[in-house]
């Protein structure tokens, strides 16, 4: 008897933890992030790739973008529109995505990512250190 | 089995609590080392690696030394170690573990640690001294646990547990053989380009090793019914006063080879070890306590009245553990690193912090050796009392 | 009552593999399209190449500390060196020093006064046979292929300084800590580094790559020459046949790229 009262409240606990973004959001989701383009992003239309093709795979491209910077001395990126670009985080993607806490933080928060790529390269280029 | 380690009296959990604090100290102040970076320790640009390396090299001497048990009893039939190979193992594993996480608190970015695995590199040496360790870890707990288990249900440990024996015997010269590799290859450090460096790491671990493991025996019969034994426990001094004695004769050889040749670059860390270079010597006092101790630690080894006596015998141990450390712990290091490639001299001294950090991972270190003791000691009460 | 729990954990593994290889081949399937199968990554039209860049430093145009002052703040202030007011913790990738310091063992007796306060300017050699290289761990610290600097990835090193104990000429520095606090004017087209990773020289690729010579070499006014060391009619090459040149503990065979016109 004594063993069935404290089974139930445990299970109790644990579904309510568990099930706890379910119930404190009342069924809703959280909105989704809305980011801001520059204008000078929205001039340019066209990112490096296409938007869909940035969203899920920035990091990759960033990824081969160092190793061939870095490993291979190569600095040019000819997209498959044939346009060119310096691959280099803060001169080429922060130069058009220059407000990084309207644009790369809204979705970083969301998801609760944390780059720490921005210990080095530097997150603001165009103000006035 | 584990729960052998969770029952204990108040001394045993008395004893674990004390070394509770200190891992939580050293934990607290490794978070503020992460936070801050290495440069709450006293190293310095000229000396890159210092406290956390010497312990680490000193740790995989003495994981090393618990060979001296497994080895005349598998491959000689020395009847008598069989009683005590488990605790060698046991503090094997407590040592190569201290190793590991004096190595992830030394590093600057430790979180990337699995890049070592990512991109395996087999031209560097750390790269073989991570395999090395790792292996022999594992080699040891499965040998260990296996066997202790058989015991404790009265059979015979399983056959397939035989080349496994056989092979952690030479595994266990090999990690000491490349952690000294680390050093003896490298062009610039004057001061370990020597090839007796190996042997010379050997013979110290197999010093200590052995020491800390007889101060354990002594302990352990004090605190249980087991009794390792006293055949076990001479037969141990005997090799502990071999090693020794090979240890500081390889010392004297490197200094006759640096002071008889009379190369400025080669005797100039020896000077700054036991003389002091350039208005510095914070090290000579301890260099030289270490080599008095090593010494009075040969003459209690060595004739028969002192090593008989088993008071006498553990200050000997307790003294060649402490000289050994500090000839291949502090001495070895700082005098590889002073005077520097530039032939300036930037003395190190390890900081509060850095020795607060390396407490705590002695202590976890020692906390593991008493549980798995404790249950190795239950299980030989079990069966045996 | 074995079996029972025994057939749980069996289907409890085969559902787990069962949910989880659709993701996993389809993360596989993502990374090559990273790449691009129509992406091309190619070397800028006007950067520099050579099979091994090295350098010829004329001791004798520099007399004094002030001479070499420009060269090495030019260095540190395009590559965000920072300056550290505790010696333990000081980051350098080039710098003056004293004849005996700069190579010890060669010390001459009896020399000029003015020779032995002569400052010598040195740096990461960017040996052809670099120790360090052959040192780390995870290849964080490598030699280039395509023109034989020795470069550092910033992205991989684990901070064990094994290179630092590696490096007979103790060319290497360690961030014990955060730099940022540190640099005075941040060079934004360049990025600064991190705690817990080495940095050294670069041989200034990131302007070599965009047809600049290294910034000391600019700032030298023709005490530093720059160029390939296998391309005969170099610089460098033609500055090695016509003086007498040495370079730092040239015994140990690390081959370093860099010489000296003493």
């Amino acid at each position: 008897m004594n063993s069935k009262a404290l089974i139930v409240t445990g299970v109790v606990i644990f579904l309510l933890i568990v099930l706890f973004p379910f119930w404190y959001m009342r069924g809703k989701a959280a909105p989704l992030p809305e980011v801001e383009l520059t204008p000078k992003a929205k001039a340019a239309q066209k990112c490096v790739r296409s938007t869909e093709y940035m969203r899920a795979e920035h990091m990759q491209l960033l990824d081969v973008w160092r190793d061939s910077v870095v490993r291979e001395s190569k600095r040019i990126y000819v997209n498959p529109d044939g346009k060119e670009f310096n691959m280099s985080l803060s001169n080429t993607c922060l130069d058009c995505h220059s407000n990084k806490a309207e644009f790369c933080d809204r979705c970083h928060n969301f998801a609760s990512v944390r780059p720490y790529c921005w210990s080095c390269h530097i997150e603001n280029p165009k103000e006035k250190s | 089995m584990l729960e052998l380690a969770l029952k204990g009296g108040k001394k045993y959990y008395g004893w674990m609590t004390f070394l509770m604090i200190f891992v939580g100290i050293g934990f607290l102040l490794y978070l503020r080392q992460l936070d801050f970076g290495l440069g709450i320790t006293g190293l310095s640009r000229d000396t890159s690696w210092g406290f956390y390396i010497a312990n680490f090299t000193f740790l995989v001497g003495v994981a090393a030394g618990g060979v001296m048990v497994v080895l005349p009893y598998y491959l000689h039939d020395y009847k008598a170690f069989g009683k005590v190979t488990i605790l060698g193992e046991f503090l094997a594993i407590s040592s190569v573990l201290m190793c590991v996480t004096f190595i992830l608190v030394d590093l600057g970015q430790p979180m990337r640690i699995f890049n070592v695995f990512l991109y395996p590199t087999p031209n560097s040496v750390l790269f073989w001294d991570t395999i090395v360790l790792n292996g022999y870890l594992i080699l040891n707990i499965i040998i260990g646990w296996n066997v202790l288990e058989a015991e404790r249900n009265g059979v015979h440990y399983q056959s397939w547990l035989k080349p496994l024996i056989y092979l952690s015997i030479p595994w266990a010269v090999s990690i000491h053989t490349v952690t000294a590799y680390l050093y003896c290859g490298l062009p610039g450090r004057g001061f370990w380009m020597t090839a007796i460096l190996a042997p010379r790491f050997l013979s110290s671990a197999f010093a200590a090793g052995p020491a800390l493991l007889i101060l354990c025996c002594l302990i352990i019969r004090r605190v249980s019914n087991f009794d390792p034994g006293r055949e076990q426990i001479q037969s141990l001094a005997k090799i502990v006063a071999y090693a020794i004695c090979i240890n500081v004769f390889f010392f004297l050889c490197e200094v006759f080879v640096a002071f008889y040749s009379q190369i400025p670059e080669h005797m100039d860390h020896f000077k700054y070890l036991f003389v002091g270079l350039h208005g510095h010597g914070a090290y000579v006092p301890w260099m030289w306590a270490s080599f008095i101790l090593m010494i009075v630690g040969i003459i209690l080894t060595v004739v028969p009245i002192t090593r008989k006596n088993e008071g006498v015998l553990a200050v000997a141990c307790v003294v060649i553990f402490l000289g050994t450390w500090i000839d291949k712990g502090l001495g070895m290091i700082a005098g590889g690193f002073t005077p520097s490639p530039l032939h300036e001299v930037n003395e190190y001294i390890p900081s509060l912090p850095e020795i607060g950090i390396a407490l705590g991972v002695w202590a976890m270190g020692f906390l593991v050796l008493t549980a798995l003791f404790k249950i190795a000691v239950s299980v030989k009460e079990e069966t045996h009392g | 009552m074995d079996s029972s729990r025994r057939r749980i954990l069996q289907l409890l593994g085969i559902s787990a593999l069962a949910a989880t290889t659709k993701p996993v081949l389809n993360a596989f399937a993502k990374e090559e399209q990273a790449a691009g199968a129509e992406a091309v990554i190619k070397a800028g039209a006007k950067s520099l190449k050579a099979r091994q860049w090295a350098m010829v430093i004329d001791t004798h145009k520099f007399e004094s500390e002030a001479d070499v002052e420009p060269l090495i703040e030019a260095c540190h202030k395009i590559h965000n060196v920072p300056k550290l007011q505790n010696k333990n913790h000081e980051i350098k990738w080039l710098w003056g020093t004293h004849f005996h310091n700069a190579f010890p063992g060669k010390a001459a007796r009896f020399l000029a006064e003015e020779v032995e306060h002569r400052p010598f300017l040195v740096l990461c050699n960017h040996c052809e046979n670099p120790p360090c290289v052959r040192a780390c761990p995870t290849k964080a610290t490598f030699k280039r292929e395509s023109d034989g600097i020795v470069f550092m990835d910033f992205h991989r090193c684990i901070g064990c300084r094994f290179c630092m104990a590696a490096c007979p000429f103790g060319a290497r520095s360690f961030n014990y800590r955060d730099p940022r606090p540190f640099i005075a004017e941040t060079n934004k087209q360049f990025p600064t580094r991190m705690k817990g990773v080495v940095e050294k020289c670069n041989f200034c690729a990131e302007r070599l790559a965009v047809g600049q010579i290294p910034a000391c070499v600019e700032v030298s006014k023709g005490a530093l020459a720059f160029g390939d060391l296998y391309d005969p009619a170099s610089k460098v090459r033609e500055l090695i046949r016509a003086h007498f040149t040495i370079r730092r503990k040239q015994i140990l065979g690390t081959e370093p790229s860099v010489y000296y016109i003493v």
